[in-house]
């Protein structure tokens, strides 16, 4: 039963976590709290039911197309809407309720397109719904490939971010974006580039949970709420903190559904999240504020 | 500095969320009446927008393009004058559809407004409706107190039935089959703590304890669960061949594909909204034989296929198995009343009250303002979901216990 509640655990966190770390990114380095990441999400996820059921293309193939999409999408976005934003802002105040501002009317663009293209139907496939045996405890496949992708994205970024110069840079101008000029780290490019890749997670996010989870062109504003909770919690702009929060999410809800009450498990996941920033108000792996 | 933040998040979705709620300009007054006017106000965008978008919207378009491709409502001297739909969006939150129904009465002058879709929100527009004297014809709404509000608001109509219903059919089920040896009589449950999960639950602990039958596990989860493992594995270990789950249809699809991930194989496997949608049989094919869930199909109904088919081709999606059929009946129920009355609001009430009326149905007639000829349980059989209770109904089929274990 532990075994059991502890790997469902894990790999419910590894959904959390998968979803976190983009808009993580996005927030604490490009400076944008992007209130249309979970757009993304649900735009990659429909296109990954498109391939699927259209040209039966698999899922993790899909990911070979959503990535660079999700990608591209990011870096066009913040070229033509973040960056006269980011230019124009006198503070770090100002730029990110103007960046609210802005995100939240993309919202209602990405969601209008997406309601007149698929409608406002519950969408979902089944792929790898097939159990695979761990430790004895049948685990959803296409759950399980979200939990290594998220351990795989998560490590790989956290290990880029802090072995090389590039991921020093755009460490630096997640702390000091007025002083990271004067070491010569060109600001725009690294906020543009952190702000691109958060969008290719969020495309691999989406990708991976539509193989298991019912989504509607209009569910988005639900993954931006959760990804949001497990930021904060995580420390804003650290992915380590995004992946280590996401799966103690997980890992409290099942065992709260297991041990207790399947009805705590909301209760329960507001409960630490007030726990944690009553004891490290900046989050798990956050810095003091400023 | 990180409160701050999340308070401005909070202000500036409060202010956008206000500017955003201005509606859109009324419709201009007709002075020669070239048509009639039909308004509603449904769930276009928001959580609600995936039942809506399934059980109600398309077959209001349907209706209305079916009429006005016969050439329009005809009206009792022989005229006939096509619909002009008003149309908003409640945006899946009440204070917005009080709104739109106000206004559809007051500024747009609507004729008839239809229904909106939900039970919490049919309650919702049901004092607007009374106040302005149109009558409601509330098909996505299950309620036990249909009752006492046809007393509170005597143009209101309840077309689906309550939870008492739902539940007593589907004790009996489980009743009959444990006296036949098909079952043991233990029942583990889940339901989403939210208003179907709960009136549903609310109406099945009573109706299990009558009939003798042991609830062994009885849990409920928040609405947006997306994980069902703990609660599979606990229902697996009580021991109990039933399992019941009042869920909602993102949870109805994961307790599926999660039970199959499991290998959890009750002999009777019941689950909430979204067992009827047509994805559903889609998604899983062979494997939906033998679930049970609300609502069901007469399979030899001819008016019911033909109707299933032609909402096919003009929505371009299939009708769900429980609710479309009744919210179509009901627009029929309402198009023949105006053939015989008119346009005149309280005549037409009192006709779809008292009258009888020819609909995809077959007859159809309301008993104290509500519908009460429907399929209580339904089960998926041969690729349809099929109506097997109200056993004694004509055209009920015969459930098929034990269901099949999952095929991989």
């Amino acid at each position: 039963m532990l075994v059991t509640a502890v790997l469902s655990g894990l790999v419910l966190g590894g959904t959390y976590a998968l979803l976190a770390m983009g808009l993580t990114l996005q927030y604490g380095i490009a400076r944008i709290m992007n209130l249309a990441y979970g757009e993304t999400i649900i735009a990659a996820a429909f296109l990954a039911y498109v391939l699927f059921t259209g040209s039966s293309v698999n899922p993790v193939l899909g990911l070979l197309a959503a990535v660079p999409l999700g990608f591209a999408f990011g870096y066009f976005v913040y070229g033509l809407m973040m960056r006269p934003l980011v230019r124009r802002a006198r503070s770090r105040e100002n730029l990110e309720i103007d960046s609210i501002l802005a995100t939240f009317g993309l919202l209602f663009v990405l969601q209008g397109v997406m309601l007149v293209l698929f409608g406002s139907n519950y969408t979902s496939y089944s792929y790898l719904n097939v159990g695979v045996n761990v430790l004895g405890t049948n685990i959803a496949a296409n759950r399980l490939l979200a939990f290594l992708l998220a351990i795989v994205l998560g490590g790989g970024l956290y290990l880029l971010l802090t072995r090389t110069l590039w991921g020093t840079a755009l460490r630096a101008v997640a702390v000091s974006p007025g002083s990271a000029p004067l070491v010569g780290i060109d600001v725009d490019r690294a906020a543009r580039f952190a702000f691109a890749i958060g969008g290719a997670l969020a495309a691999a996010g989406g990708v991976a949970i539509s193989m298991y989870q019912t989504f509607t062109a209009t569910a988005g504003v639900v993954f931006t709420m959760k990804a949001l909770i497990v930021v904060i919690m995580g420390g804003v702009g650290n992915v380590l903190g995004a992946l280590l929060s996401g799966l103690m999410l997980g890992l409290v809800e099942t065992f709260v559904a297991t041990y207790l009450d399947p009805g705590l498990t909301l209760a329960a996941t507001y409960l630490i999240f007030l726990a944690i920033l009553l004891w490290r108000p900046a989050g798990l792996f956050g810095r003091a504020a400023r | 500095m990180k409160s701050v933040q999340r308070r401005h998040v909070l202000r500036v979705m409060a202010a956008a969320s206000a500017l955003l709620a201005t509606g859109i300009a009324p419709g201009a007054l007709a002075q020669d009446r070239t048509s009639v006017k039909i308004g509603y106000a449904i769930s276009k965008t928001g959580p609600n927008a995936g039942g809506a978008g399934i059980t109600t919207l398309p077959n209001y378009q349907l209706w209305v393009k079916d009429v006005n491709d016969a050439g329009g409502l005809e009206l009792p001297d022989g005229k006939k004058l096509p619909i002009e739909v008003i149309e908003y969006d409640d945006r899946s939150t009440s204070e917005e559809l009080v709104r739109a129904v106000e206004r559809l009465a007051t500024q747009d002058e609507a004729d008839f407004i239809l229904a909106p879709w939900g039970t919490g929100f049919n309650l919702a527009a049901a004092p607007l409706f009374d106040r302005y004297g149109y009558p409601q014809l509330a098909v996505s709404s299950v309620t036990d107190k249909a009752p006492d509000f046809v007393k509170r608001w005597t143009k209101s109509f309840w077309m689906l039935g309550g939870g008492h219903d739902y539940a007593g059919a589907l004790a009996g089920i489980i009743k009959k089959a444990a006296a036949d040896g098909t079952l043991n009589n233990k029942v583990a449950m889940v339901s989403v703590a939210d208003g179907f999960g709960i009136d549903l639950v609310t109406a099945a602990r009573p109706a299990f304890e009558a009939a003798g039958i042991e609830v062994v596990y009885d849990k409920t989860y928040p609405i947006g669960t997306s994980d069902f493992t703990p609660m599979i594995n606990e229902a697996k270990a009580s021991g109990a061949d039933s399992f019941v789950a009042f869920s909602y249809p993102p949870d109805t699809f994961a307790l599926t594909q999660q039970s199959q991930v499991a290998d959890f194989n009750p002999k009777l496997l019941y689950l909430g909204v979204g067992t009827g949608f047509p994805i559903y049989g889609k998604n899983n094919g062979d494997n939906a034989t033998g679930i049970m869930s609300l609502g069901g199909i007469d399979p030899a109904n001819a008016e019911n296929a033909a109707y299933r088919k032609r909402h096919e081709e003009v929505t371009g999606q299939g009708p769900d198995y429980w609710g479309s059929v009744i919210t179509y009946a009901s627009l029929q129920m309402l198009q023949e009343a105006i053939k015989r009355k008119g346009l005149d609001r309280e005549a037409v009430s009192a006709e779809l009250s008292t009258g009888t009326f020819q609909t995809v149905l077959g007859e159809t007639k309301m008993e104290d303002n509500q519908l009460r000829t429907l399929w209580w349980t339904g089960q998926w059989q041969n690729g349809q979901f099929v109506g097997i209770a109200p056993a004694d109904r004509a055209g009920a089929s015969q459930p098929i216990l034990p269901r099949q274990g999952w095929k991989k």
